[in-house]
Parts: structure tokens; sequence; C-alpha cells
């Protein structure tokens, strides 16, 4: 019997039925973007080409769904097996995030029905940084999917499947761990050759793979902190705090090193004055800073850290640090020149709202109806 | 500009602290031999937006109104339907042309031909391409993903999407030498070249109008000097005129690693809307990034064996919990 049992509660509650109406009015108008054209859905314009449906959707929403790499370096590059127990969940929720990602991207793409020139090796530049992300992302899913299997088979009883899928397992999971580490400092890296335009707090130029994959990395184990801190809380099942805490161990030495690389590449260039400059930059890097700090100090006591509560807030301030990171060098303080303004319509969020109660409702679904949560009994 | 300043600094501190050497990085990509170019000066630009109209009609994009009475082309700014525009400077009264206090004087912009093009380098389906003659930056949309990295790659957000359009395309300026046009090829000049009456827009290889634009640095203020129009290398007339005070900068000969459309003026290009771009190209510095981390997919290859290594020596401790 497996120590994972789909979780026996009903599938139509309120709050799915409220994710129902949110999903559908995004679905109205990405029938406009696709029927009119994206001018009549967003307010993207010649300076601002990227908006919430880029930004959101992939550069924050992947690192989001960063969980399932962070707990596979753990479990199996780390070798924690006691942390076994989060990882289908994880998955699961990674899944589900990359894919958001890929189909945030092929809406937001122009001419979509071209996007396969992607995968055609006479189209590919090699220099660039997008072809990277967009191969990259792509593999990832697929491995997901993979690592995901096992999961949906048991369900359906396909034992032997199982079993031969696990023989060969390893090698996904290394490539599991391999290719988020290469897409998401290379989301980092596309701030480079946008230049100028990257307020100058967030133009590290050579240093933006590394800020992007420590903030990924971060993001990832919050995530983790946080589903399982919610599902106790929201499903009322027993707590996981104990395991929890010890991840946040891992995730000081993280927002440490992050915080080191960040503030001595601004001091060493002469940029520490912009902090204090009083202007949105400054403000947003000021608030960007405190959510990091925050946890930090949560994390490295352990009094603080063995708290459930403090321990969700702490990966609460930790996903909005990083999620705030982004937002703010690829779209807030992100300046094309005079004559160029961007706040996203409503029709755009609303997009962006219904995949994201769309991405939930799936998940919930899952978690319901196949093996994905952990049986405490067996723990 | 406060994002001027920065960015040099950055290039140092940056590469110091991740210790990127400079040995393997890819420097600035250098001028086409044959680059062909336009050189703008905008002490002679006049505003009478010629070159707007005829750029339309040779790309085929209907004029922009503002309101029911048409009477010129009243393009802000760079659009789908709109590769040149011709915008205004103007400061205090705006009355002296070309004086930096209390004047004005109109600034041209349409695609640059950068020598080391960011939106070429960005673009991950090779739809952007430098012409490798000419120097020309072209867009190819039959490769086209509509990803728009090249407008956000671009320093001078030249790449402009047609987002009112469900099956819209990338539009720039390509030097009307695109498939249909051809100008180049059939030893015509630009279109805007051709209708300038005044010479503010000159066509010829990048050389000779850099040499142009030199000259034109040298020359007293005050003294006549006779300015062609056209083409630089083949006038098809001239016309006398009092030097202005030029700004000593050519724009285009180091920026970002220079462009092939040049531009001299009386007042500062930061003035004039320019970006403030040092001499390295970002593109050189994206692609040195990233051709150290992906060289022959080295660090990603032994990446890959030191985990699956790892990985499989920690699932076969598990056992039992995967069965």
């Amino acid at each position: 019997m497996s120590a994972y049992q789909p979780l026996k509660r009903p599938l139509v509650t309120l709050p799915f039925l409220v994710l129902t109406v949110i999903a559908l009015i995004g679905t109205y108008y990405l029938a406009q973007r696709f029927i009119h054209g994206m001018g009549i859905v967003t307010n993207l314009n010649g300076g601002y080409a990227w908006g919430v449906w880029v930004v959101y959707d992939v550069v924050v929403g992947t690192a989001l769904a960063c969980g399932g790499y962070a707990l596979a370096i753990t479990v199996y590059v780390m070798n924690k097996g006691k942390y076994h127990p989060l990882m289908r969940t994880a998955l699961l929720a990674s899944l589900l995030g990359y894919g958001l990602g890929g189909v945030g991207a092929m809406i937001d793409m122009g001419r979509y029905w071209q996007f396969y020139n992607i995968f055609t090796p006479w189209h590919m530049n090699f220099n660039s940084v997008m072809l990277e992300v967009g191969l990259c992302v792509a593999t990832y899913i697929l491995v997901l999917c993979i690592e995901f299997a096992p999961t949906l088979l048991e369900r359906f009883g396909a034992k032997g499947l199982v079993k031969a899928l696990n023989k060969v397992l390893f090698i996904f999971i290394a490539l599991g761990v391999l290719l988020p580490t290469m897409h998401q400092s290379s989301l980092g890296s596309m701030l480079i050759a946008m230049g100028w335009k990257v307020h100058p707090l967030w133009q590290s130029l050579h240093l933006q793979p590394l800020l992007a994959i420590l903030t990924a990395l971060t993001m990832g184990f919050a995530v983790v902190v946080f589903e399982a801190s919610f599902s106790s809380v929201g499903f009322r099942r027993p707590s996981e705090t104990p395991l929890l805490a010890g991840l946040g161990k891992g995730i000081v030495g993280l927002i440490a090193a992050y915080l080191l690389f960040r503030f001595g590449e601004i001091l060493i260039n002469g940029k520490f004055g912009l902090i204090f400059a009083g202007d949105l930059g400054s403000l947003m890097f000021l608030l960007e800073t405190a959510l990091f700090v925050f946890p930090l100090l949560v994390l490295s006591s352990a009094k603080y850290r063995g708290q459930g509560s403090l321990l969700l807030w702490a990966s609460v301030s930790m996903l909005f640090a990083g999620s705030l990171y982004r937002f703010n060098a690829f779209l807030i303080t992100y300046d094309p020149g005079a004559g160029y303004s961007y706040f996203p319509s409503t029709p755009e969020i609303m997009v962006t709202a219904g995949m994201v109660a769309l991405e939930i409702m799936i998940f919930l679904i899952v978690v319901k109806k196949f093996p994905v949560l952990h049986d405490a009994k067996h723990a | 500009m406060k994002r001027r300043d920065f960015l040099k600094a950055s290039l140092g501190g940056g590469a110091a602290l991740l210790g990127t050497g400079t040995a393997e990085a890819r420097g600035n990509l250098e001028p086409a031999e044959d680059a062909i170019g336009m050189l703008y000066d905008s002490t002679l630009c006049i505003g009478c937006k010629a070159c707007v109209s005829k750029c339309k009609e040779v790309n085929g994009m209907p004029p922009t109104s503002l309101g029911e009475e048409t009477a010129w082309d009243a393009a802000r700014d760079l659009s789908a339907e709109t590769l040149n525009v011709i915008k205004v400077y103007s400061e205090g009264a705006g009355k002296l042309k070309d004086a930096v206090k209390d004047g004005y004087t109109f600034e041209k912009r349409s695609c640059m031909h950068c020598v080391d093009p960011g939106c070429v380098s960005v673009c991950p389906v090779t739809a952007m391409r430098r012409d490798p003659k000419t120097g020309i930056v072209t867009h190819h949309p039959d490769a086209c993903i509509g990803c728009r990295t090249c407008m956000v790659g671009c320093p001078y957000n030249v790449p402009q999407f047609d987002y009112d359009n469900p099956f819209g395309e990338i539009h720039k300026c390509q030097m009307c030498n695109q498939a249909g046009v051809e100008r180049i090829d059939q030893g015509e000049m630009t279109g805007c070249a051709e209708v300038c009456p005044t010479g503010a827009t000159l066509f010829g290889s990048r050389k000779a109008l850099m040499e142009e634009a030199k000259r034109r640095m040298t020359l007293k203020p005050g003294e006549i000097y006779n300015y062609p129009r056209g083409d630089v290398r083949n006038p098809e007339s001239h016309h006398e005129k009092a030097v202005p005070e030029y700004q000593q900068h050519i724009w285009g000969e180091k920026e970002a690693g220079g462009t092939n459309v040049l531009h001299i003026s009386s007042i500062p290009f930061d003035k004039l809307g320019m970006p403030p771009l040092e001499e390295r190209s970002y593109a050189s510095i994206s692609e040195t990034v990233q051709h150290t981390l992906y060289s022959y997919m080295a660090l990603p290859a032994i990446a890959l064996a030191g985990l699956t290594y790892v990985v499989r020596r920690n699932t076969d401790d598990e056992g039992g919990d995967d069965s």
C-alpha cells in the first residue's frame, strides 16, 4: 500500500466555484485576444513590449514553481530522505506552475502559430538567451510530467509500468535539477540585453544569472514551506513544522548569499546612493530588501523557526521578496524612456488571474483524486 | 542622466565579482566592410516630414491622422505603421533654431542599424539578421514567433509589434531594401534621403558618411559650407548655408558598438532623447555571459553527469520508499 493517499474531501466547494467564475472571466478575455489581437486586451505598447503576462506568468510564475526543483536538490542531491513526503505535492505545484508559464508564453506570443520555429535547428540563434529559456523550459515541463507520472499510474493500478519507470527515474530527477538551474539563471541573463532600460539597482549585468538562480532557489524552498504549512492549516492535516524548520536553515544560507552579492555589486559599482534617492526605484528596493531580511531574521533563530505561524509568514515574505525582485527588474522600475508608460489593463489582469485560478482548481482536483499527499500515519 | 553614470561602473564591478575573465569576452562586432547608412544632421532639418510621408509610401503604410483634418502625417512616435518619424526639441521660448537655450530643433527616429544589434543577438529564431554585406538589420516575419524580445533588447525601442492585428508582425526600417522594395540592390537610395529637401538625411556608405560628419565637426561656426543632398558620393545638388555650432559628437561612431545611421546636432543628444549608452554593446556582454556558461554545453554536461551519479546513489539508498 502506498504511503500516499487521495484527500477524501468533496470536490465542489465554495472556493472551487469562485475559482471557476474567475477562470471563466479570464477565458472570455483570452478569446478576445485571439479574435481581435493583443491590443484590445492589453496595455502593451512600443516601449513596454512585456507586461504582466510575460513577467508574472513566465518570469515570476516559473520561479514560484521551483518547489519541485528545490526539494529535489534536498532529497536526491543532499540525500535528506526525510523530506520525501513533501515531494509529490511540490512536483504537482511545479508542473502546474511551469504549465502556466508555458501557456502564458504561448498566449503572449504575437505569432504563436509559428512557435515551433524555436525547435527547428535552422532557426535557432545560439547567442539568444531567450532560445535557452524556451528550449529549457519546454524540456523541463516534459521532465516534470515524467517525474509526476508514477502518481497518476499508481492511481490506475499500472504497477508494472510504475516499476519500469522507477528504474530509470533517476535520469529524469537529475535532469529535473539541471534544467531549472539553467533556465532560472537565464531568466536573469535576459535582463543584460535590456541594458539601460533596467534600473541601475537591478542592472547587475554579469551577476544577473547568479542573483536569479539564488532567488529562484529561495522561492522554491519558500513555496515548499508555504504549501506544507498551508495545507496543514487549510485541510486541517497534521502539522509538518519540524520538517519545515529544517528547510528553513538552508534558506538562511541562500538569502545571506543573495544579499551579499546584491549589496556587494551595488557598493562596488558606487550605486549605494540610489538606495536612498527617495524615488520609485529606491522605495521598491527598500521594500524588496525588507521582505528578504524578515525571513532571514525569523529563520536564523531556532526559537522562531519552530513556530508554525512565523514559519508560514517567513515563507510568504520570501515569496513576495523574490517575486518583487523580478517585477521590479522587468516591469515596475523598467523604463524604456520618455513617452512610454504601462499599467496592466483589467482584462490583462483577469487573463492572468483566470489562469492562476485554473491552476489552483487542477491542483485541488488532483490532490483529491490521486495519491499526492503523504499519509501522516506512514510518516 | 543617472542611468548613464552607473552602467559603466557595473561593467567592471560585475565582472570582477563573478570572476568572469575578459579573456573569453566577446567584444563588439565590427562594421561591415561596405556598410551603407545615413547621416542625419538635425541642424539642416526643417521638420517638413517629407521623409515620413515617403517612408509610408515606400512601405505601404497609411498616414496617421490627428482627428478629422489630415493636413500632414501626425505620427508622434514609431509604431507598426510608422517606421520613421521627426520629433521636435523645444526649450524655453523655443524660438531659435539649433540653440540649446530658448531654442528648437528636430530629431529623426528610425532604426539606427546598429553595428552590433541587440535585436539580432536576442532573437531566439534568427528573425532579425544583419546583412553581411550592407550591414542592414533585416526582419523576417516567416521566422518570427512574436516573443518581442527584440523590442526589449533594442536600446532605441525601434522594432514595433502590430498589437491591433490578431496576426500581427514586427515592423522596422529595413533601409528600403526588403523583398519587394529592394531600392538599395537596384542602386537607388533610401526613400527618406531621396526626398529630403535640405540634405538633413543623407544616404551613402558608412565610411563616406563618417568622413562627411567628421568634416562638419571641423568647420568654423558661421562660415559658409556647401551641403550636399541625396547621396553623399553622388549628390544630386548642393545648397550653401552658414555652419552652426555643432556638438563635437557623432552619434553612432561608438555608441554600443556604433550604428550605420549617424546623427549630428547642435544640441546634446541626451536632450534629444537618445539613450544613455556606453561604448560596449549589451549584446556583447549578454553573449559573453551566455557563452561562458554554455561553451560547447560542457558545464551542463558535467553537471548532468555528476547529478545523475549522485541521484542514482541516493535513490538506491531509499529502496522501499518508491515501490
